[in-house]
Parts: C-alpha cells; sequence; structure tokens
C-alpha cells in the first residue's frame, strides 16, 4: 500500500511536469494541444472510494492550472471526468471479466484499455474545451479543437502505456 | 429532518462533484480577480522559477533568430539615427527640450502560449525592476502584450492573442483608429474593427499603436491588413490583420513605463467626473 501510494505521487509529479513543461510548450498549427495528464485519474485503483478520486482529481486540475494560468478550467474538466469514472468502467465491462486493481493496458487486455481511454479522453476533452472558451458560440470550432486535441492525447497515452507503465 | 440527512449521506459522491465543480466554475468567472493575485498564476515564486530555468535552458535553441531580429534594429535604429544627425548638424543639443515620456525594461520571456483561448506571458522582470500593472509590453517586431500582475521579481500579463483585451490601433497612412482584438482561431492574425467604410483602406497597409491610451507610444508596429470585408448592414469595416510579432517566437521583450501615464489618468477621470476645466 505504501509502495503504491509512492509510485502514484510519483505519477502525479511527472504526469504534471510532462504536461506543464513539455505539451503546453509545443504548440501545433495553434489547434492541437494535448493533455495527458487525465493519464493518471485514469489509472487511479479501480476500487477506490469516489472521494479520493475526485479529490485527487481536483488537486491534479488545479495544479495544472496554476501553471498555464487558466485557474478552474482543468480542475473542472478532471473531477467531472472523475466522478464519472465509476459509472464508465461499469458499462464498458463484462460481468464476468475479473478487472484486476490497477487499469493499465497490461493489466485489463488492449481493447479494454482503448474503450476506457477514448471515452474518458473524449470526455475530458470536451469538458476542458468548452469551459475554456465559455460559450457555446463557435460550436463546431470547439467540437473540432477538441476532437482533434482528444486523438493526439490517445495516441501519447496509448504509447506511454507501451513504453513507460508496462510491469 | 433524519431522512434528509441520510439521503445527503447516501449521496455524499454527488454532493462533492458538485461542490468542487461550483468551486472550479467560480474561478473561472471571476477569473478578473484572480489573475491579479499573486499565488494563483503563474507570476508565484514556485511556477515562475521553475518556467525561468526551463527558458533559460530553451532559448538557446531560438537565439540564431533572435540575433538577427536585434541585427535588423541595430541597422534601423543606426538609419534613424544618422538621419537625425543629418537634419540637424549643428544644433545645441539644450536648446531642445529632451520629452522622454517612455522608459523600456528589458526582459526575457519565461513562459508563453499562443494555442488556448487566453494566452498569457511570463516574464523575468518584475516589482523590484520597475514593472507595474498596465505597462505595455513590445518586442523589436512589435506589440505583444500588457502587463496585468507583478510579483517581486516576475510579472505575467495577457498577450494580444487574449479576446479580454483590445488594442487601441491606426491606419498608419491617414491616422483612422480602431480596437484590435483576437478572435481566438490563428496566432498569426487578429481582427481590427470600427473603421468606417468611407475610409480608404488597401491591402498591405501598414497598422500601427494609435497612442490614445498611455500603454503603447503612438507608432509601434502592429501588423498589416491581409484582407477587409464590408459586412452588410453595418457601418464599420471588418479588416483582417497579419500581425507582424510571431507569438511563437518571442523571447526578449520590453516592458514600456509610461513615465507621465499617471498624470494622464488622473486628467481622464478628472474629466470624466466633471472636475477638470472651467
Amino acid at each position: 500500500m505504501e509502495r503504491l501510494g509512492f509510485r502514484y505521487f510519483v505519477m502525479f509529479i511527472v504526469l504534471l511536469a510532462v504536461q506543464v513543461l513539455f505539451l503546453n510548450q509545443i504548440q501545433f498549427s495553434g489547434y492541437i494541444n494535448p493533455y495527458i495528464y487525465v493519464l493518471f485519474i485514469m489509472l487511479l485503483p479501480v476500487n477506490m472510494p469516489k472521494y479520493a478520486l475526485m479529490l485527487l482529481a481536483f488537486a491534479l486540475g488545479i495544479s495544472v492550472d496554476i501553471f498555464s494560468n487558466s485557474l478552474g478550467v482543468h480542475s473542472a474538466a478532471s473531477v467531472f471526468v472523475a466522478y464519472l469514472r465509476p459509472v464508465i468502467i461499469r458499462v464498458i465491462t463484462n460481468r464476468e471479466e475479473d478487472l484486476s486493481e490497477y487499469p493499465g493496458l497490461a493489466q485489463t487486455g488492449f481493447q479494454w484499455f482503448l474503450g476506457y481511454a477514448v471515452i474518458m479522453i473524449l470526455l475530458h476533452h470536451l469538458a476542458l474545451f468548452y469551459l475554456e472558451v465559455f460559450t457555446f458560440a463557435n460550436f463546431l470550432n470547439t467540437l473540432y479543437r477538441a476532437i482533434l486535441s482528444s486523438v493526439f492525447s490517445f495516441f501519447v497515452i496509448v504509447l506511454s502505456q507501451f513504453i513507460i507503465f508496462r510491469e | 429532518m433524519r431522512s434528509l440527512f441520510r439521503l445527503l449521506v447516501k449521496n455524499y459522491p454527488f454532493l462533492l462533484f458538485l461542490f468542487l465543480e461550483v468551486v472550479s466554475v467560480v474561478f473561472i468567472v471571476n477569473y478578473n480577480s484572480f489573475q491579479r493575485s499573486r499565488f494563483l498564476n503563474t507570476s508565484n515564486a514556485v511556477s515562475a522559477s521553475l518556467y525561468s530555468s526551463y527558458s533559460a535552458v530553451v532559448q538557446y535553441f531560438g537565439l540564431k533568430k533572435v540575433n538577427r531580429h536585434l541585427m535588423e534594429e541595430n541597422s534601423f535604429l543606426r538609419n534613424q539615427l544618422d538621419r537625425y544627425e543629418n537634419v540637424l548638424p549643428d544644433s545645441i543639443p539644450g536648446l531642445v527640450p529632451s520629452d522622454s515620456t517612455f522608459h523600456y525594461i528589458s526582459a526575457r520571456v519565461i513562459n508563453n502560449s499562443v494555442n488556448r483561448q487566453q494566452n498569457y506571458i511570463t516574464l523575468n522582470r518584475g516589482r523590484k525592476h520597475g514593472v507595474k500593472p498596465d505597462q505595455g509590453i513590445i518586442t523589436t517586431t512589435g506589440i505583444v502584450g500588457i502587463i496585468t500582475s507583478v510579483s517581486e521579481s516576475y510579472s505575467m500579463g495577457l498577450s494580444v492573442l487574449n479576446p479580454r483585451w483590445s488594442v487601441s490601433a491606426k491606419l498608419k497612412k491617414n491616422g483612422y483608429y480602431g480596437s484590435l482584438i483576437w478572435d481566438g482561431k490563428d496566432h498569426k492574425f487578429a481582427d481590427l474593427n470600427e473603421i468606417p467604410f468611407h475610409v480608404d483602406v488597401a491591402v498591405g497597409d501598414t497598422i500601427v499603436t494609435s497612442g490614445y491610451s498611455s500603454v503603447f507610444p503612438e507608432g509601434i508596429m502592429v501588423g498589416t491588413v491581409k484582407s477587409f470585408t464590408q459586412p452588410p448592414g453595418e457601418n464599420y469595416y471588418v479588416i483582417n490583420v497579419a500581425l507582424s510579432t510571431d507569438f511563437k517566437s518571442v523571447t526578449w521583450v520590453e516592458v514600456i513605463d509610461g513615465l507621465k501615464s499617471e498624470e494622464l489618468e488622473k486628467l481622464k477621470q478628472a474629466t470624466l467626473n466633471g472636475e477638470a476645466g472651467i
């Protein structure tokens, strides 16, 4: 348990650093900005209590916010997906399947993880981009930006599963 | 009462969810006051020093471009100096009263973005170097933004790529002015509004700052007209301006300290309150 806590702590710091020091700085074409810190919320233990899930998501979101001058935007989107996570997991999991505690790609299987990643990333990015503009004017433009960035985040997150979080 | 209490306990995840979301939305809606706060943005000590050491490494990659800009500006200034020397070869400097209203503080950009809806810029100069809120930021190629929040040795501002702020700009050739505002789409372009139809506009015209606010001196480069349309039923052109500053690569900037801006601001207030004159 102690080791697991430490591991999540390291993951929190690393994802935050990668997000604000690397991904927020590469600015493709003004449209794409991947947000991969949502991976932290995805990888928290499956049967973690909901309050801990949301509080951790809020802490991560507000940290990203402070580093990107967008107070409230990332925290709102993170809490949103953290709240929906148990529902999403319940919906995409068969009853016979026995989920392991740690929902990484190697532990849960390729297909399950892809579905999980697509839903979580898409929901997070949609919430994030609409909160950022804070209006439904230019609805399609925002949708386009959200989906484009989601695709990019998705690739980075799945790749990271092959490279770093293997075990 | 007890059943209500039980209901609340049973639904605590939803209540916590609501609470955290409300906190976040309050943050978003009150962006103005938090933006000026010292701790919850990138001008706070922790994030600013982190970005500062980060950019100290990264800026080496852009040195070539920066050098070229400096060379260009050098030659431009040298030409100007030459011209003045030729115009007044034997005038006595003391006879011309110096009217230096602006003072420049050079600073390095330690954090910047172009692809959000609200883009901010963080500089490595702060209160102890004389930076104050509402000062303009320029670079060799044109305007960059305005300072909004200042800490001891760092400061943060809105860049032109932020729709929450607009610049007073004019057409250089005939002096008609309007306000320049970013539409949130492309970091290379912004819109100039409030230019009436009778004004002669052409593609390629130069847009400069008007100097009507005390933030920027007159004549700082903003960009050139890329295209313009006459929307039906309106009285003003919509002019698409290609910005002269490349916001993706801006590294060294100058903060403009308007020495008389306080006086000007006071006069404006007094006029608005009907105290000045007569």
